[in-house]
């Protein structure tokens, strides 16, 4: 009734959801059910490559929250998504426990290198998964609250934020590359063997963490929608459209900037968290600001200020890598160059507004008011 | 030099620190005993030592109608801006009633303290309906949380009605503000004030661009918000600040040049010469 109401409106966003629940339903068969020697067997390789792309969804969402409705275009967002990875990392290091090559009960492989004899007090608690999931929320929410308090304070805008969020990421980078810094210098965290007691390697597992993404980026995806119907996403996108204007009404329009930037980096810490278990490792090239750079790229080819076309343009660009790199390792950058250049000339909306034809972005029909509107008494309003 | 300044000020013994103070709160019951409703004493403000405003003094009344003339660069769009925390003044001292410093103030607590402004060029937020741009400028609670669950009751409703009337967009409340004519952006911009409910409305050339007819009918709505609002309204239209005006101050290189009725101010002297000498 409620998910009626508040998404009968959005079309695309509804296929988004239709098309999870499918993957989610299709992919676990076709992968545990149907034998591996069948045609229609899905690898374990593929699941997992899928996985990953529904994190780079949910990442590519977080962007265009921030970035599509309020105009904030974060150059960074790639660090908050490392950290999320980070803090799963270092659960997932100690779960190793006695396995690892030096087999040090507490101590992961890369300390023990070091010749440290304690571990650091900020990897405790990371043996415990609810620590560790904290902070998964919490580092990232954190560094984004901060970091917002002081750009949006000094009313930092346009260019000169993006900017500085390309060099907060690079600084975190070159501290991350560091031996010192307790987080594995370069070659980061890896050689994970499992999760909440469940192996890493196997099947099942994979499986799990595919479909924890895909109900992740379901669930985010109806959080993002929720803030964009509401009252709240419609002064955001007045905070976009003419800043001084929402500030005039009476608007805190830093407190709005700051919120939305917080929430945006949880969820990209989120995904981070979820692609880590995923794919293996996790390493300081993650904060490479070319990697923010590549996010906002599929945002836009997907389609920013819509949703689910951050989400569609980061599974599609992502599936023509993997392709690409694969047969033409060295043409990828050129064509994603190309692609971005074309995209933004010619389908100003992006993809989605190919399919959209006319239809305004991001203009859902006003929520508040009946489409008839001479009629106000018979509103009694559901939610009232 | 300034932060020098700062020190003495602190180190002076006859007042509290500023942190000290009381927070500001603003209260229905604006104090406007002695008449005015707005004071502002001695504002100066420079720009690279450019004086855009020179120790101008100038009392709004409660309820006034005042129009405000001036030659381009008199400094009546920085007046605005002092007044609505935009710009710091050098020196000088705004009151808002009797006890209300708004030197204090930041621009969002002065628009919800009950001053609206309207901006020399139309802004309004063209990718929401009229109907939205007016729901987000309803007056009350304006906090982030609050906004997320926020929904219409059916007096608020009514009252966007009412503003749609005023202003005459009850047909267009559906269409997005970015594709009404420049003259309804105009009224749906003094819409969004009144929805505020402000006591003071400060309004920065509105006829500007319009066509004779859309001139014809913002003075009269500007005519029917005083009494209720003190209007304060800058203009360079001659012809449209007779029509409206009562009383009109004329402002020049940053201060007040004359003041009084419409017939006063033409024929004073002083005013003939900036106006020819332009
Ligand atoms: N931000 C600013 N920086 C420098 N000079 C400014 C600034 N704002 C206004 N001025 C100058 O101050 C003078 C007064 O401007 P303004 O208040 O806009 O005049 P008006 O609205 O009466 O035409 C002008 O000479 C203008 O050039
Ligand atoms: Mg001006």
């Amino acid at each position: 009734m409620l998910l009626k109401r508040l998404y009968e409106s959005d079309r695309g966003g509804m296929i988004l959801l239709a098309a999870l629940l499918l993957a989610a339903i299709v992919v676990p068969l076709l992968n545990l059910a149907v034998p591996e020697s069948s045609p229609f067997h899905l690898s374990t390789y593929t699941v997992t490559l899928l996985g990953k792309y529904l994190c780079f969804a949910l990442l590519a969402l977080a962007l265009d929250l921030i970035w599509g409705y309020c105009g904030i275009l974060s150059l960074g967002h790639g660090a908050f998504f490392a950290l999320g990875g980070y803090a799963m990392g270092m659960y997932l290091m100690r779960q190793i426990g006695e396995r690892g090559v030096y087999g040090h009960p507490v101590l992961p492989d890369f300390m023990v290198f070091l010749n440290w004899q304690e571990l650091p007090w900020y990897w405790h608690g990371f043996d415990m998964f609810w620590f560790a999931v904290l902070m998964v929320v919490l580092v990232p929410g954190l560094l984004a609250f901060v970091f917002g308090w002081l750009a949006f304070r000094s009313r930092v805008t346009g260019v000169y934020l993006s900017i500085i969020t390309q060099a907060l990421t690079f600084a975190l980078m070159l501290a991350f590359f560091r031996n010192e810094m307790g987080f594995g210098g370069n070659n980061g965290l890896t050689d994970f063997k499992d999760i909440l007691g469940f192996s890493l390697q196997a099947d099942g597992t994979r499986v799990g963490l595919f479909l924890a993404s895909a109900i992740m980026l379901a669930l985010a995806y109806l959080a993002c929608r929720f803030i964009v119907n509401s009252r709240l996403g419609r002064v955001v996108v007045a905070i976009r459209d003419a800043e001084d204007r929402t500030r005039f009404v009476g608007y805190k329009v830093e407190r709005f900037k700051l919120w939305l930037f917080v929430f945006s980096a949880v969820l990209a810490g989120i995904a981070g968290a979820l692609y880590v278990p995923q794919v293996g490792i996790i390493n300081p090239s993650e904060f490479s600001p070319l990697n923010s750079i590549e996010l906002v790229i599929w945002v836009a080819i997907g389609g920013r200020g819509t949703l689910y076309g951050a989400a569609l343009g980061a599974i599609l660009v992502n599936y023509a890598k993997t392709y690409f790199t694969a047969a033409l390792p060295e043409l990828w950058l050129f064509a994603l160059g190309a692609l971005f250049v074309l995209v933004t000339i010619f389908l100003p909306r992006g993809l989605v507004g190919l399919v959209q034809g006319r239809r305004k972005p991001d203009r859902p029909p006003p929520r508040d008011e009946t489409p008839s509107g001479e009629t106000p008494a018979t509103t009694g309003g559901p939610g009232a | 030099m300034k932060t020098l300044d700062r020190l003495r000020e602190h180190l002076r013994r006859d007042r509290v620190f500023d942190f000290m103070l009381p927070k500001v709160v603003f209260s229905p019951a604006l104090d406007t005993r002695h008449g005015p409703i707005l004071y502002l004493e001695g504002v100066t403000v420079s720009f690279d030592g450019f004086k855009a405003l020179n120790e101008l003094t100038l009392y709004i009344d409660d309820g006034e109608l005042r129009c405000i003339i001036g030659p381009n660069g008199a400094g009546k769009t920085t007046m605005m801006d002092v007044i609505t925390g935009k710009t710091r003044p050098d020196s000088g001292s705004v009151y808002f009633g009797q006890r209300i410093d708004l030197l204090r103030l930041s621009e969002t607590e002065i628009a919800q303290g009950g001053i609206g402004r309207k901006f020399q060029k139309p802004t309004v937020f063209e990718q929401h309906t009229v109907f939205e741009n007016l729901e987000l400028s309803l007056a009350g609670p304006k906090g982030v949380w609050h906004t997320l669950f926020a929904r219409l009751t059916p007096a608020q409703r009514e009252r966007i009605d009412e503003v749609l009337e005023i202003i005459g967009l009850t047909a267009q409340r559906h269409r997005p503000a970015g594709v009404l004519s420049h003259g309804q952006k105009q009224w749906l911009e003094i819409g969004m004030l009144l929805m505020q409910s402000p006591r003071l409305l400060l309004v920065d050339e509105p006829v500007a661009g319009m066509t004779a007819q859309e001139t014809e009918r913002t003075a009269e709505l500007l005519t029917s918000l005083a009494g209720r609002h003190s209007v304060v309204v800058v203009e360079h239209d001659m012809e449209f600040v007779r029509t409206i005006a009562r009383k009109v101050t004329v402002l020049h290189e940053g201060r007040v040049l004359a003041e009084g009725s419409m017939d006063e101010v033409q024929n004073d002297p002083r005013v003939i010469e900036v106006y020819l000498g332009e």
